[in-house]
């Protein structure tokens, strides 16, 4: 009885699973698809705790530790949750997944322990271990081979995660050295040979190599992310999320367990899409940005060519400009996000509001550090959502501005991308901003940006410059405004 | 290659759930606008914390005195919660946003 309403139990979050992500991918419906996931995942994990029994109908034990577990996790998590910056989501979203995925590798290591002891109380058997026994119960290779998948996997995925963290915090440097692809796939080889080596020669000794698998995956895990640069760590999080997902239904395939067998694997499918989504609103391809050929490399910079002389532009004139313009549209970039300047933005837009200018935000796909980011930090700040156009709109409104300010953009109106074909960002959709009648750029100073290349937006006469941390600039600028 | 065959016929729903979720994942979420990006990824991220399911079950069955499982599952169910339960955070935090705009 209590098994069959634990049954039940998983069927509905299995359900509330696939429900959430649909409503999760559409905005009017997406917070209560996230909640109704969340409802979802408290009714499995309360019916597991309460409701599991073996296969020789025990009940769980241990409940003091399972629950002190629960409660300092909980405790963590919303804290953590709740205190992050909106500009740190990004990292800490790669934090919690690689908690996931260590949490995978150490459920299969305490399987593996499981398995080996349960081997070595078995006096004679014979080698190589069956994948089936004879009546008919999945067996020891089997269950090793899932063991290994879940460790490889979820190893990887939390070491990436981590090292993804320390990149987009900035603690990790990119770092490359010649052949590390290479290196990489040996690798992967060597840890897949050990896994097979280990399921059709499986001894006694196998114990050491089970931990020599897991830490070369860590490893690999490591250098797999390195190479890639900053403004590629999006899709990388995609990736190992996915990663995870499919490290988690490992888990479900050794517990015979359904509702982590789902979840892992929808997520694990989602997850892909999501990534190959992202490239393509990037218009790269997954190898590329795996490769790495684009962030990573010192190649890029080499493009850099002399590229005539730019001018400046003074507070005070940018002030003036832009209170007697009829139209501005603000273009927001990773500059933004870094100094935290949304709220002083608002501050700014309202300002022109009020002496009656036309304010809009043009948001490209991929700026600030991830899909979607931007959408994200205005609205913390309180902006208002129709204000927000998204590029294709935008680029049709920029014949009609008169003052396009862009903060801390540059690879996303980088005019290279349509006009030079040798450039490493050629075909990527930019925000056509030089269609305005005024452009300014506020950047910290003429260093390229991710992408490494020089943006010849910035040379043209009808760009002005406005060097400065983002915020600073618009404070004074406001500051500037209300002078008028 | 016999043993192999009889595994997955031993294992044949899983390997049914495995396929179907599949195309189901890659359905579910076909025509995600760029904006909702980050959540859905965020909030896929918290789905895949049911592998917590796992470590309750491995903490629950572990033996009084093998303290290794013991260690090793406790810090598999805080891990494993710290997924779950910020993964949903994090994510109404983000979407929050999104709607107390649209309202005004």
């Amino acid at each position: 009885m209590q098994l069959s309403i634990l049954t039940l139990l998983y069927l509905i979050a299995s359900v509330t699973f696939i429900i959430g992500l649909r409503m999760l991918s559409h905005p009017a419906t997406a917070r209560k698809g996230n909640l109704i996931a969340a409802a979802g995942m408290a009714l499995a994990i309360f019916g597991t705790i309460f409701l599991y029994r073996d296969e020789n109908g025990n009940k769980l034990h241990n409940y003091l530790f399972i629950f002190a577990g629960l409660i300092l996790g909980s405790l963590i998590g919303t804290l953590a949750a709740k205190k992050v910056k909106m500009t740190a989501m990004p990292e800490m979203v790669s934090l919690f997944n690689g908690m996931g995925g260590a949490c995978a590798a150490l459920i299969a290591m305490i399987e593996f322990n499981h398995l080996s002891t349960l081997l070595s109380q078995v006096p004679d058997i014979t080698y190589p271990v069956a994948f089936v026994t004879n009546d008919g119960r999945s067996a020891i290779a089997g269950r090793l081979l899932i063991i290994l998948a879940g460790l490889i996997i979820g190893s990887v995925s939390f070491a990436g995660s981590v090292v993804a963290w320390g990149k987009l915090n900035g603690k990790v440097k990119d770092f490359s050295f010649k052949g590390q692809h290479i290196f990489n796939i040996v690798l992967l080889l060597i840890i897949l040979s050990l896994a097979a080596l280990l399921i059709f020669d499986f001894t006694k000794s196998s114990n050491n190599i089970f931990y020599l698998i897991f830490g070369l995956s860590i490893i690999y895990g490591v250098f797999f992310v390195l190479p890639i640069g900053g403004a590629d760590m999006p899709v990388v999080i995609s990736l190992l999320n996915s990663f995870t997902g499919v490290a988690a239904a490992c888990g479900g395939f050794l517990y015979n367990n359904k509702v982590m067998l789902t979840g892992g694997i929808l997520v694990g499918a989602a997850g892909t899409l999501l990534t190959i989504l992202m490239c393509k609103a990037m218009n790269r391809s997954l190898l590329n940005v795996l490769v790495g050929s684009f962030g990573g490399g010192s190649n890029a910079a080499s493009s850099t060519q002399t590229a005539g002389n730019y001018k400046e532009i003074t507070l005070n004139d940018a002030a003036v400009v832009m209170s007697y313009a009829s139209k501005v549209v603000i273009v927001p970039g990773y500059g933004l996000a870094v100094a935290q300047a949304q709220h002083v933005c608002h501050e700014l837009e309202k300002l022109l509001e009020e002496k009656g200018v036309n304010v809009t935000y043009a948001i490209h796909p991929v700026a600030g550090r991830m899909p979607g980011h931007m959408n994200v930090l205005l609205a913390e700040a309180d902006v208002n959502y129709e204000k927000l156009l998204e590029m294709e709109q935008a680029n049709e409104d920029f014949k009609n501005t008169d003052v396009v300010l862009i903060l801390g953009a540059n690879d996303v109106v980088n005019p290279a991308a349509k006009t030079d074909p040798a450039s490493p960002i050629y075909g990527m959709p930019i925000l056509e901003v030089e269609q305005s009648k005024l452009v300014i750029v506020n950047k910290r100073s003429m260093k390229p940006g991710y992408a490494g290349i020089e943006n010849m937006l910035f040379f043209q006469p009808k760009t002005s410059m406005l060097f400065g941390d983002a915020k600073g600039v618009l404070q004074k600028l406001v500051a500037e405004i209300k002078t008028l | 290659m016999q043993n192999i065959l009889s595994w997955i016929t031993a294992n044949e729903q899983m390997f049914y759930i495995v396929i179907l979720m599949i195309f189901v994942g890659i359905e579910v979420i076909g025509r995600v606008p760029s904006v909702l990006h980050t959540p859905l990824m965020s909030g896929a991220n918290a789905i895949h914390g049911v592998v917590v399911i796992g470590a309750i079950i491995v903490m629950g069955k572990a033996e009084a005195n093998n303290y290794l499982s013991l260690i090793l599952g406790f810090l598999a169910v805080v891990l494993g919660t710290l997924n779950v339960v910020g993964g949903f955070v994090v994510t109404d935090r983000m979407l929050e946003m999104f709607k107390s705009k649209k309202k005004k």
